[in-house]
């Protein structure tokens, strides 16, 4: 039985008087890559970020391996340090090139000699395909070049997780390939994901699970095949078919 | 050279003040109401609000009613370099403001606490963009060294004054002379953090001009 | 006598430095709004003489600490034999400092105010002049209303400068009377506190200005 890397139990959210996230409860399992899809507007970029606090969810709690994350004293940097982010934005660090992106963390995070955390380094940027700009700042690089040293970031902190924020999302068109091929590498190297997406093509092939969430709620969870071809729900239904329409129209 | 003095002067309340400027700074920006209402703005609104040359007659004379004996030079240090203190932390939380917010999300995101982020990804950001306003507070402080003249210490109007006095010379020449040497002071001050800017630019970053008036 | 009597016994000898202070800054900036605006225009707007010409005028102001300027009015002037009386040393030298000042946030906002306007207006038959008047300047004087109510504020902690070229302002009036009670650092506590109350409340009036004259949309 897999080990189970993250469990998330009862989260709520509200921004003000507005609940965002209405009793979200899910787990995830160690290698598995779980995708999580739905309109916009409906909570899922506010999950991941409770998820390493970077907003901190009103009610719930989170367990990552056996900790429970959600306790008042615990060491929440200690924690990021194992839960990689990739962010809609990128947010590389702007004044540091790719390499000092990649490595920052380990250097100062993990206190790792400069020599030791520069291998790291540059085997994360060989992993993502970017060797060759390794001395590039983010502003001389394209978007997607700079997810790819975002993702680079993230896998360089040896995380036990990777969040991954609709990464794509900021992306022209032409440069979505190039990151959701990390990603799909990832996904077969057995990294442990949770990735929020608006790309169907890449849930329905990479994903061992995925959940289906609207206004704030769990509507659906289950694998691709059962989701796209079953769905329990009306919405689920509705939601798909204006996909397919729009991915119909495009094959057009 | 009373020259020499005056920039010793300068150079002197200029660090004070960025010693002092950044915590006030990072303050304002990053702490708590309590911090920023109660201990940031009154120092910055204090010394804002009051005549340079106010201050300095206070700390002075301030200083011999506690019974302490400053000499002119250390309160008008004190004086001066806390009022560029307030002044530069103006300029640098402009520049930490205009980062963003993204930058310190991912900082935080893997694992950095808020001290380190804010000393390895928002200042050296922030010190960069503050050049140009920093440029400014140059020029600014080096003037008013000038004042400090009141206290008795020889800076260079003073060293003009007893040239004026003791050879009866042409005061206008004299004083003329000492404003062309504030400008060339001045001016190659200013060229030199504008060599500086070049220098620590981000490649492909364009770093927005931020020029206010001190 | 404690503090607080004290400071209220001298307040009312005070008084005369402060209208004095407050009547320097007024002169002053009127003084450099009359200058400054055609030295802003040509900047902007002006032949490449004009151009050198303001532009000196601007960079030796600016460049210069207000000190040295006034002790050239006031000192240096008498040895080619022209004597000004401090008062209106004082008001002459800040004057002339501030248009310098002013000149450059009028720039700023002349620059401010979108190319369009200008090619717009010239479009429709309008001289340059008739353009400027008419289109250019009244945008330039609601951006520069900031700029401005600053410029004012520095006039009047500057005016203490006065104080150098013995005109009877705040600080001066202030040292007399510590001359003859001894008692110099409360009576500068005094002066502060008055600049700061003077200062916080120009603040408040003129930000409440700027908003009742704000363009929507600008």
């Amino acid at each position: 039985m897999a080990q189970t890397i993250l469990k998330v139990e009862n989260l709520h959210k509200s921004y003000g008087k507005t609940e965002v996230i209405k009793g979200v409860s899910f787990e995830v399992k160690k290698s598995e890559t779980k995708v999580i899809i739905g309109p916009s507007g409906t909570g899922k970029s506010t999950l991941l970020r409770c998820i390493n606090q970077l907003d901190y969810p009103d009610k719930g709690r989170v367990w990552l391996e056996d900790v429970e994350i959600t306790k008042p004293h615990i060491d929440i940097n200690q924690i990021r340090a194992s839960i990689g982010f990739v962010f809609q934005s990128f947010n590389l660090f702007t004044h540091l090139t790719a390499l000092d992106n990649v490595r920052i963390g380990p250097m100062r995070v993990r206190e790792m000699k400069e020599e030791e955390a520069t291998k790291i380094a540059l085997e994360e940027l060989r992993r993502v395909g970017l060797e060759d700009k390794i001395h590039h700042y983010p502003a001389q690089l394209s978007g997607g070049q700079q997810q790819r040293v975002s993702i680079a970031r993230a896998l360089a902190m040896n995380p036990k997780l990777i969040l991954f924020d609709e990464p794509t999302s900021a992306l022209d068109p032409e440069l979505i390939g190039e990151v959701l091929e990390v990603m799909i590498n990832l996904a077969k190297e057995e990294v442990t994901m949770i990735v929020v997406t608006h790309e169907m093509g890449f849930a329905s092939s990479v994903a061992d699970d995925i959940i289906f969430m609207d206004d704030g709620m769990i509507l659906e969870e289950g694998p691709p095949g059962k989701i796209f071809k079953n769905p329990k729900h009306k919405r689920t239904a509705k939601f798909f078919s204006k996909i397919t329409q729009l991915e119909g129209e495009k094959a057009k | 050279m009373g020259s020499l003095i005056s920039i010793e002067l300068a150079l002197a309340f200029l660090g004070l003040g960025f010693v002092v400027g950044i915590p006030l700074a990072v303050g304002e920006v990053y702490g708590n109401k309590l911090v920023k209402n109660l201990v940031v703005l009154p120092i910055v609104e204090f010394f804002r609000s009051i005549p340079a040359l106010v201050l300095l007659f206070l700390f002075y004379f301030g200083a011999s009613s506690l019974n302490l004996s400053l000499s002119p030079f250390i309160a008008a240090l004190l004086a001066m370099g806390f009022r560029s203190a307030a002044y530069q932390s103006q300029i640098f939380r402009g520049a930490i403001k205009s980062i963003d917010v993204g930058q310190m999300q991912a900082a935080r995101s893997i694992g950095m606490s808020k001290f380190k982020a804010i000393r390895y990804i928002i200042l050296p950001q922030a010190l960069r963009i503050s050049i140009p306003g920093w440029s400014n507070e140059y020029a600014c402080v080096l003037k008013d060294t000038s004042l400090v003249y009141a206290l008795g210490i020889t800076e260079l109007m003073r060293q003009g004054r007893y040239i004026v006095a003791r050879t009866f010379g042409n005061a206008i020449l004299v004083y003329v002379i000492c404003a062309l040497i504030y400008f060339i002071i001045v001016h190659f001050g200013v060229k030199l953090l504008d060599f500086l800017e070049e220098k620590y630019k981000i490649p492909g970053y364009e770093i927005k001009k931020v020029t206010t008036r001190v | 006598m404690n503090f607080f009597e004290f400071a209220w016994s001298i307040l009312p000898k005070l008084l005369p430095g402060a209208l004095t202070s407050l009547k320097l800054t007024v002169l002053a900036i009127s003084i450099g709004l009359i200058l400054g605006i055609p030295l802003s225009l040509g900047r902007v707007y002006g032949s490449k003489v004009i151009y050198i010409i303001t532009t000196i005028y601007i960079e030796a102001f600016r460049g210069t600490p207000m000190l040295t300027q006034l002790f050239i009015l006031y000192f240096g002037l008498p040895s080619i034999g022209i004597m000004f009386p401090p008062f209106t040393a004082a008001v002459i030298g800040l004057g002339l400092n501030s248009a310098a000042y002013q000149a450059e946030y009028f720039r700023g906002a002349i620059q401010a105010v979108k190319d369009g306007q200008m090619v717009a207006a010239r479009s429709i038959g309008m001289t340059k002049i008739k353009a400027i008047r008419y289109i250019i300047l009244p945008q330039m004087f609601r951006l520069v209303i900031p700029s401005w109510s600053n410029e004012l504020i520095l006039l009047l902690k500057a005016s203490s400068i006065a104080y150098m070229i013995q005109v009877s302002e705040l600080v001066s009036v202030g040292r007399q009377i510590a001359s003859r009670n001894f008692r110099t650092f409360e009576v500068f506590l005094v002066i502060a506190f008055i600049y700061f109350v003077i200062v916080e409340v120009l603040n408040r009036i003129l930000h409440s200005v700027e908003r009742k004259i704000k363009i929507p949309g600008l």
